[in-house]
């Protein structure tokens, strides 16, 4: 790089870092602000206005973190895995995709640790146990330690594209993995009951206002999702900036050191 | 030259490097006789090691495939191997198979000793019946433990950190092969009163562990060795 290049990527970077002193926009303020007022109502729904339950009592209300969060984090893997995938996929092909993978699972094992405490504590007051060797619980616990894995392999350093291709071959190992383990654990053991909400043959009937607030648990959930995700991905985008800009200078340095000798 | 004669070549290599260096017999294996002694120490009856014992012998497979395939990559890595390879333009699923042949043909090394071990240590018996379902349960799920073994291994070699993060990455992968071999092994030595016609259901998960990872590997194996 020359040194008139080097001083007009130099201008652009302070104009970028100006225009960019935090990764918010009008969008996602309006968003924030959204997600901010949806939590507070879920609040105020799930532990207020909203009875308690017939069977279950007031424990009923972990269910609507325990729910909303798993639901958040299926998605947030789900995201994943189709960015990964067209990351790899020669004709979109973008750093963007690795970037918005990564922020998801990262995003997905924040909201997969609150499922399983969630899940925890309410299994001690329903089950009697923090903990039941059951085939959903056991993947979930499964589900979580790939996907830390995977954020460790986002970490093992080399160039972005190498980072982006290995990480986006393991999300989709990942992808074969999972039912695999959920299977083998199923067939080792179930004793967790099958979803509720939505099976036609099940006499189970919720509540009107309940049915509202897991729903409201839902949208409020994934808004939060939304929301990390555009921060996130954008604070991956300044990173890897970053390091690029920090490459072509030290290159530059050395440059110009070898002029001088 | 053909993806099965590079894979060939490959696992001679591999063979005979550990032919010569011994890693693999004087210090693996005695690691995993070491396992099931210790085993023996902190389950403390024989009752209970005689129930176990199939669950046991795949825990130390398991724990031993870690150190092998550490072992099998980081020969790759030491001079830079891997590197000559895929310059040399050999197929990435060819180093793919090849490697995992030679980690198999150590892991099955490995087992027969295990296996050994249990009859001696732990009072494990076999019948006729239980040995064919014992040796099928083997071979399948070795094959199964060296595709991903060699997947995961290649994926972690060179990194720096890699000898912590293999087992991260290992560990819940092969959850299945754990659970479907113990389970086998448990009907094929009657262990917990288990009959041997319940083992084949699991000899046909471990059939669909080891094609599928076997498939994968085959075809991702590139883009993770590649630099």
């Amino acid at each position: 790089m020359t040194a008139v290049t080097a001083g007009a990527s130099e201008s652009t970077t302070t104009a970028s870092v100006r225009g960019a002193t935090g990764t918010g926009t009008t969008f996602t303020r309006w968003l924030g602000a959204a997600t901010l007022v949806a939590l507070g109502a879920l609040a105020v729904l799930g532990l207020v206005v909203s009875p308690a339950d017939v069977v279950q009592g007031e424990s009923v209300r972990i269910l609507y973190i325990h729910v909303g969060t798993v639901w958040v984090a299926y998605v947030a893997f789900i995201v994943t895995a189709l960015s990964s995938a067209a990351y790899l996929w020669k004709r979109t092909t973008s750093l963007t995709w690795d970037r918005i993978a990564g922020a998801s699972a990262e995003i997905g094992v924040v909201f997969m640790a609150v499922t399983l405490f969630a899940g925890a504590l309410w299994g001690r007051l329903s089950w009697g146990a923090f903990w039941v060797w059951d085939a959903r619980v056991t993947t979930t616990a499964f589900l979580f330690i790939t996907y830390i894995g995977y954020l460790a392999v986002r970490d093992l350093g080399g160039s972005h594209r190498q980072r982006a291709r290995r990480s986006a071959v393991v999300a989709l190992l990942a992808v074969l993995e999972i039912p695999l383990v959920h299977f083998s654990v199923k067939l080792w053991r179930s004793v967790h009951q099958d979803a509720s909400v939505g099976d036609r043959t099940s006499d189970v009937t919720l509540d009107g206002l309940m049915l509202f607030t897991l729903m409201l648990a839902l949208g409020a959930f994934t808004l939060l999702y939304a929301w990390w995700l555009l921060h996130r991905q954008r604070v991956l985008a300044m990173r890897d900036a970053l390091d690029d800009k920090g490459l072509d200078r030290a290159l530059a340095e050395r440059r110009t050191e070898g002029v001088q000798s | 030259m053909s993806t099965w004669r590079t894979a060939l070549l490959i696992a001679m290599k591999d063979l005979r490097v550990e032919a010569r260096s011994r890693i693999v017999l004087v210090q693996v294996l005695p690691f995993a006789g070491l396992v099931m002694v210790l085993f023996a120490f902190a389950l403390d009856s024989d009752t209970v090691l005689e129930r176990v014992s199939p669950g046991l012998i795949w825990m130390a497979t398991v724990f031993s495939l870690l150190i092998v395939v550490q072992r099998s990559f980081g020969v790759e890595t030491a001079d830079g191997a891997l590197d000559a390879l895929r310059v040399a333009g050999v197929r990435a699923s060819g180093i793919f198979v090849g490697k995992a042949i030679a980690l198999a043909a150590q892991l099955l090394a490995l087992e027969v000793l295990l296996t050994v071990l249990a009859v001696v240590l732990y009072r494990a018996e076999l019948d006729a019946d239980g040995l064919v379902l014992f040796v099928t349960t083997v071979l399948v799920a070795t094959c199964g433990l060296a595709f991903v073994g060699t997947l995961y291994g290649g994926l972690a070699a060179g990194a720096k950190g890699r000898e912590t993060l293999l087992p991260l990455l290992l560990f819940p992968v092969v959850a299945p092969v754990l659970i479907g071999a113990t389970r086998a092994t448990e009907a094929a030595l009657g262990a917990s009163g288990a009959a041997t016609s319940e083992g084949w259901p699991w000899v046909a998960l471990l059939v669909v562990f080891a094609a599928l990872f076997g498939a994968g590997g085959t075809l991702a194996f590139g883009s993770l060795i590649e630099e």
